[in-house]
C-alpha cells in the first residue's frame, strides 16, 4: 500500500507548479488555470489526511472547495471577458491603471 | 509491487506531466486540454485515496462544467498563442526560486507523516463513501453547505452583471 505521505509530496509539487505558473505567466486565462491548480493541489491534500486519520470532514472540505473554485472560475473568466472588451487583450502586464 | 502501488505511480507521474505541460504550453487551448488531464489523473489518485464522492464530482464540476466554461472564454475571444511580452527573465528566476523553496518547505513539514500508519478500522475506510460523506453535509455541515449554494447563486448573477456589456 502506498504510504500517505507519496500523496502529501504529490499535492506539495503540484501546488509549486502552479503557483510558478501564476508567478510567471502573462496570459491571464492561463494564469486563472494554474489557480485551479493550486485549488486541486490543496483538495488533494485534504484527502490525503481524510485517509490518514479516516476523517469524513477532510471529504467535505474538498467538497466545498470544488463548489468555491467553481464560483471562482465562473467570476473570474465573466471579469476577463470585460477586460477584454474595454482593453482588446487579457495580457496581465496591459492591466495596470491601479499601477500609475 | 501491487497494482496500488503501479496505479500511484502512473496517476501521479502522469499528473505532474500533465501540470507541467498547463504550465509551459505556449497556446492557452493546450493548457485547457492539460488541464482536463489532469483533472482526470488527479480523480484516479482520489480513487486510490478512497475518496470515492469528490472523485466522481471532480469529473463531473471540474472536467465537465468548469472546463467547458475555459474552452468557452478561449473560443469567444479567440485568443491566439503569442503572449507579446512574456514574463522577465528576472521575474522567471524569482519565480522559480519561490516555488522550489515553497516545495522544501512543505516537504520538510509533511516529512513527519512518513511513517504514521493511516486508519485502518472499517468505517475509517467507508468515511469517503457518498453515504458518509452525505450524512456529514446534511447534519454538522448544514450551514456552511447551504451558505455554498448562495455563493453559488452570487456568483450566477455576478458573472451575468459583470460580463454584459449593457443591463
Amino acid at each position: 500500500m502506498v504510504p500517505v505521505h507519496h500523496y502529501l509530496m504529490l499535492a506539495a509539487v503540484l501546488f509549486c507548479l502552479g503557483l510558478f505558473g501564476v508567478l510567471v505567466r502573462r496570459s491571464a486565462l492561463v494564469v486563472f488555470m494554474c489557480v485551479e491548480l493550486m485549488l486541486n493541489a490543496a483538495n488533494l491534500t485534504f484527502l490525503a489526511f481524510a485517509r490518514q486519520y479516516g476523517d469524513g470532514a477532510g471529504h467535505v472540505s474538498a467538497f466545498f472547495v470544488i463548489a468555491v473554485a467553481a464560483a471562482e472560475a465562473s467570476i473570474g473568466l465573466a471579469l476577463l471577458i470585460a477586460v477584454f472588451r474595454s482593453r482588446g487583450s487579457i495580457n496581465i502586464s496591459d492591466v495596470k491603471t491601479l499601477r500609475h | 509491487m501491487s497494482a496500488e502501488v503501479v496505479l500511484f505511480w502512473l496517476f501521479g507521474i502522469c499528473t505532474v506531466a500533465s501540470a507541467l505541460v498547463v504550465v509551459g504550453a505556449k497556446n492557452p487551448m493546450g493548457s485547457a486540454m492539460a488541464l482536463v488531464a489532469t483533472f482526470f489523473f488527479l480523480a484516479g489518485i482520489y480513487v486510490l485515496l478512497l475518496a470515492h464522492t469528490i472523485a466522481v464530482l471532480q469529473i463531473l464540476v471540474y472536467a465537465g462544467a468548469v472546463m467547458v466554461l475555459f474552452l468557452f472564454v478561449i473560443m469567444l475571444l479567440s485568443l491566439t498563442g503569442d503572449e507579446r511580452h512574456s514574463a522577465p527573465t528576472l521575474m522567471k528566476v524569482l519565480g522559480g526560486a519561490v516555488a522550489a523553496a515553497l516545495s522544501g518547505l512543505l516537504g520538510s513539514v509533511f516529512r513527519q507523516w512518513i511513517d504514521v500508519p493511516p486508519a485502518s478500522s472499517p468505517a475509517q475506510l467507508n468515511a469517503g463513501s457518498l453515504h458518509a460523506v452525505g450524512a456529514l453535509l446534511y447534519t454538522q455541515w448544514l450551514f456552511p453547505f447551504e451558505a455554498v449554494s448562495l455563493l453559488l447563486l452570487v456568483a450566477i448573477v455576478g458573472a451575468v452583471v459583470v460580463a454584459k456589456a449593457k443591463i
